[in-house]
């Protein structure tokens, strides 16, 4: 028998999210489903190099962690759970959710983990073939090594495992909205081609992609948007109808607030045309969606429509490109401004007279214009502290560290009084994307099942 | 009177690659006009003296009284090979809301009565 709606909450929207408000609200949301989103466009790529050195890892690291802490709650109350913790490596992360199950003692659970979203092979033997979208050249136009490839997988994956009863469905690299909107499909028995039903659908997953940005995350500036009790901000939940009207909401006493505005914010802010939102699964319009307060944190949004879904889907590609060295000093007290630029000058000078071979450098003052650069609103005054950051590329590991080491040396032999410099070199992994015919995208299931 | 649009709307900004967008929603109906005059990509250009060295598109939300700028190669390079630490701009917002706007009559009123103040 159909339901007449059902509620679907966000226990995470990155890889490093918070736990505990995860959990109780597995514990007290009264949830049909409960996804977790940790995937970024660097995540995966991150992830592949960590599967590269270890093929039983490239999972998200706090997988562990956050079903020890939630899936208690699920198994209990028949939440089901969808998530792309998988990351690069959905198999693996499936036998660690197995034997957490086990563990715990848990009820008999199916798990699926949707395999298929690496194309890497795809992509290196069609590297003249495939264009990046950033740039318009062919993939082959980069220059470093490719080490990830990732598709962007929709909802009817996951739909198909949710039909073949899995309890828990763990995918890879897919659209964050998709992970939302595959229980929709399920529940509701919505054909992939209503498109638009799927477009409201895809609206409601996109209040939830992003967790607490929606309750009161990333909002708050004091005198002008209050939000109680930020520090204990309770994660959000949808409730969906059959016809995919959606009432946003959250576990009372929570901190956080839900609102028009805060819908608002997030409905926009990661879109472009609002009335042409490219997904695996429909291309969403926005322009229709009209956002109700119902009561305190509760708001009704109706009104997203769709399109046919694309022929191809977006895939991300990592590559190796050179390194970042940055590094930071801090000068204090009357002249600290001088001195200050007085440093970038004598790292200036030593540049040069050390011949070393950048690809771009980058001198912020923190404090006065680090984040906004000549856009900086002038302060009114000299600053009583400063704090110098230099950063740059380079093609090699060495060149980077020289130039972090320039900045170290100013302890002694730049301006007076500073504090002691902070240095950090990594390698850059860079993400580009090319489009790939669905055709070329092949995937399949696993499922296991845990028993008493 | 001239204000910050910091007292006419509110702004969140997101990331794609090399692009930024970021959503601008007016406090009130009657403020969305004003952002449809003055918050235009010319005048955000010059704004953001150089940060953004592509196209700037905007889009119009006006059921819910909002506008998203759409913002390419304003990301350093791309949020994953970008020197700023801020990578994914999402301070760009609080610039954005930096812009002073010329303000009529009847929404100076209002803006006063809520306790904003004007630019001097």
């Amino acid at each position: 028998m159909k339901k007449n709606s059902i509620r679907i909450g966000a226990g995470a929207s990155y890889a490093g999210d918070r736990i505990e408000p995860a959990a109780h609200l597995a514990e007290h949301g009264d949830l049909d489903y409960l996804v977790f989103e940790t995937l970024a466009e660097r995540t995966i790529a991150l992830a592949n190099v960590e599967k590269f050195k270890n093929p039983l890892l490239g999972y998200n690291a706090m997988l562990e962690d956050r079903f020890l802490a939630c899936l208690k709650f699920c198994s209990e109350q028949g939440v089901k759970v969808v998530t792309n913790m998988g990351a690069a490596n959905p198999e693996a992360a499936l036998k660690k959710t197995v034997q957490i199950i086990q563990d715990l003692k848990l009820k008999p659970t199916k798990v699926a983990a949707v395999i298929g979203d690496d194309v890497l092979a795809y992509c290196k033997d069609n590297v003249h073939r495939l264009s990046i979208m950033e740039t318009g050249l062919p993939l082959s136009s980069l220059e470093g090594e490719i080490v990830s490839a990732n598709a962007y997988l929709g909802a009817d994956h996951m739909v198909e495992a949710l039909e073949h009863g899995a309890d828990i469905v763990i995918t890879g690299r897919c659209a964050d909205c998709s992970l939302f909107l595959a229980p929709m499909m399920y529940e509701f028995k919505w054909r992939e081609d209503d498109w638009n039903v799927l477009g409201q659908g895809q609206v409601c997953a996109d209040m939830l992609e992003c967790g607490a940005n929606v309750s009161g995350g990333f909002f708050a500036d004091p005198g002008y948007k209050e939000v109680p009790d930020l520090g204990n901000l309770g994660y959000p939940y949808i409730d969906i109808e059959p016809n995919g009207r959606g009432v946003i909401s959250k576990v009372q006493g929570t901190g956080g607030v839900i609102s028009p505005a805060t819908c608002a914010e997030q409905m926009i802010y990661e879109i472009h045309d609002p009335s042409h939102y490219i997904t695996p699964d429909v291309v969403v319009d926005f322009t229709g969606v009209e956002l109700k307060p119902l009561g305190p944190d509760r708001v009704e949004i109706t009104g997203g429509q769709g399109k046919a879904r694309p022929d191809q889907l977006k895939v991300s590609i990592g590559i190796k490109e050179g390194w970042i060295g940055e590094a930071e000093i801090t000068y204090a007290g009357l002249g600290c401004l001088n001195r200050a630029r007085l440093a970038e000058a004598v790292v200036r000078r030593r540049i040069e007279i050390s011949g070393l071979q950048l690809q771009e450098l980058r001198v912020d003052y923190i404090g006065l214009n680090s984040l906004h650069g000549d856009a900086s609103l002038l302060p009114l005054e000299e600053p009583y502290e400063v704090r110098v950051r230099f950063a740059c590329r380079s093609a090699d590991k060495l060149n980077a560290q020289k130039l972090a080491n320039e900045v170290e040396t100013l302890v002694g032999k730049g301006p007076c009084a500073s504090s002691l410099p902070r240095i950090h070199v990594r390698e850059v992994l860079a993400i580009y994307s090319v489009l790939v015919p669905r055709a070329e995208i092949k995937t399949h299931i696993v499922y296991e099942e845990t028993h008493r | 009177m001239r204000f910050y649009l910091r007292e006419l709307a509110h702004a969140r900004a997101g990331d794609k690659g090399d692009t930024c967008n970021i959503g601008v929603i007016a406090y009130q109906s009657s403020f969305y006009n004003l952002m449809l005059t003055q918050v235009t990509p010319e005048r955000v250009r010059a704004h953001f003296k150089g940060l953004v060295k592509g196209d700037i598109r905007r889009y119009e939300l006006p059921k819910v009284h909002a506008i998203n700028l759409v913002m390419e190669h304003a990301l350093g390079g791309g949020v994953t090979r970008s020197l700023s630490l801020d990578p994914h701009g999402k301070s760009y917002s609080a610039l954005l809301l930096a812009l002073p706007m010329e303000v009529d009559e009847a929404n100076s009123q209002i803006l006063l009565a809520l306790g904003r103040k004007p630019l001097a």
